[in-house]
């Protein structure tokens, strides 16, 4: 490998992208044909973000699934973007880690260029020119959303970004929800949020958001005992990306399996079959 | 037809290489320390912008001195290399021999070929898990590269102040010493270097996945003491 010097007219800058292409190594999905072929690929599903008092909360399930097969246990799909902001994807597995890696690096390489990090304004942006140059790959099945949070080092809140397909960008000011089991997690994060809620209590909230959509949407996976598999939820705040120990998530969720008792669930422990209506065999 | 003048290549090199050594030592100098932690780098600059000593990834640093727009164009092209690495293979293949004997080929070749030959000498270092892995590249303006041990002093004051460094240095130095005898040397015995007249930074075992950190402000003026 040489070393890569570019003449003014063709340097492409702190964009590390840019400096991929330059270099024959194009970063994107290319489709090769429109339509024709409907692959059967991975896809990893829940995350959620919550807005807390001084940061935020960002939460992932590990199921990965191809069809109606469960593909993968132990996904990671919560990662840090950088010191002081998070990336959580949904969608297409393949596609959406080399996005996540690629974005990785474009902060990075921006950084050590530049001798200072991007703003988290233009971190988001960054993001959506990432989500929107995926598009055509979308538009065949391999549809990458993410959600993007950080703390904003200048105004000293934490902020949070929801994206579409498109690489709309959309600021979220309290909590948000992408990937097949969003509709449920994002319920329970609704009807369990407060402004300026402690960390604590979002991270027990996140768990049980994504413990109820597992309940609910086949493709998201609860805590998994046997393997001591749990969600990865991580915490940004002014002192940056923090990911929480697997021995904490498995206490918070002991804690919250004493507030699941069958009485307080939906459905019940016995198949459905209620006192007043007998089961026929 | 005009024949130009005919002019021994010894002479040609010799030119060369005279120019360029006087372009580097208009400029202040610089010097890294192997301490137990790692290595410190430490610098005479008085600018707080533009940056003698840099980041190029996880355990490895940049310092040049000599024309900055030279050395900063080959400290974004090491970014570059770097980043490029880690992404076609990963995170640990990316080490400073390669880079280092990029940047020689690089700076050979324009020594050789081009008018004018860079006026810059450069530092590429890489520490490792143990002091044992810790290495100093030392690359001059004609691309030769020198690996080196405990210290390295790059600029037009090298030899007084290595021989300063020599005196100082020893073994298991922790941050403050290695500190104070990396800004003794490269002050001398007649004047004294404050914080602002310091760019500071090390590459420290203890730090995350970046290793590098810069040592600034109060946190400076404190370990100057």
């Amino acid at each position: 490998m040489t070393l890569p010097f570019f003449t003014p007219d063709v340097d492409p800058g702190p964009d590390f992208a840019g400096l991929l292409r330059r270099q024959g190594r194009d970063p994107e999905t290319r489709i090769a044909d429109a339509a024709s072929h409907p692959l059967t690929i991975m896809h990893g599903t829940t995350v959620v973000a919550i807005r807390t008092a001084g940061g935020v909360v960002m939460a992932g399930d590990r199921r990965a699934t191809s069809g109606n097969l469960i593909s993968h246990r132990s996904m990671e799909k919560v990662f840090p973007a950088d010191r002081f902001s998070g990336v959580a994807i949904a969608g297409a597995a393949g596609p959406a880690m080399e996005m996540v890696r690629l974005f990785q690096l474009q902060l990075e390489h921006y950084e050590k260029v530049e001798g200072h990090h991007l703003s988290l304004e233009g971190k988001a942006n960054q993001l959506s020119q990432m989500v929107r140059a995926h598009l055509p790959a979308a538009m065949q099945g391999m549809v990458v959303v993410p959600l993007f949070a950080g703390y904003d080092l200048q105004r000293g809140v934490g902020r949070l970004f929801e994206f579409d397909v498109t690489g709309g960008r959309y600021e979220e000011l309290h909590h948000a929800a992408t990937g097949s089991g969003s509709l449920h997690a994002g319920t329970v994060v609704k009807i369990g949020y407060r402004a300026e809620m402690d960390p604590s209590d979002a991270v027990d909230l996140a768990i049980r958001a994504l413990f109820e959509a597992a309940d609910d949407d086949s493709a998201t996976g609860g805590p998994d005992l046997v393997r001591g598999i749990f969600p990865i939820v991580a915490v940004i705040d002014a002192d940056g990306y923090r990911r929480l120990e697997d021995d904490e998530i498995r206490r918070r969720f002991e804690g919250l399996l004493g507030d699941l008792s069958p009485s307080n669930t939906r459905g019940s422990a016995d198949g459905g079959a209620r006192p007043d209506q007998e089961v026929e065999r | 037809m005009s024949m130009p003048f005919y002019v021994a290549p010894e002479q040609v090199m010799k030119d060369r290489a005279d120019y360029a050594r006087k372009g580097i030592a208009k400029g202040r100098s610089l010097c890294a320390v192997s301490y137990d932690d790692g290595i410190l780098f430490a610098a005479e600059n008085t600018s707080s912008t533009l940056r003698k000593i840099s980041e190029i990834y996880d355990r490895i640093a940049f310092a040049g001195v000599g024309r900055y727009s030279e050395f900063d164009q080959l400290r974004v092209a090491g970014v570059r290399h770097a980043d490029m690495k880690g992404y076609a293979y990963s995170r640990e293949d990316v080490d400073a021999q390669s880079l280092a004997n990029a940047y020689a080929q690089m700076l050979n070749h324009t020594f050789t070929h081009e008018m004018k030959p860079m006026e810059v000498e450069i530092l590429v270092a890489e520490i490792g898990d143990e002091r044992a892995g810790d290495e100093l590249f030392h690359i001059l303006y004609d691309g030769s590269v020198v690996d080196e041990d405990r210290f390295s002093v790059l600029g037009g004051e090298a030899d007084a102040i290595t021989a300063r460094l020599d005196e100082s240095w020893a073994d298991e130095l922790d941050l403050g010493a290695a500190l104070r005898a990396a800004v003794g040397a490269l002050a001398g015995d007649d004047r004294a270097l404050g914080a602002d007249d310091l760019e500071i930074a090390v590459l420290a075992r203890s730090n995350g996945r970046r290793k590098f950190a810069r040592i600034e402000g109060e946190a400076l003026t404190a370990l100057l003491g």
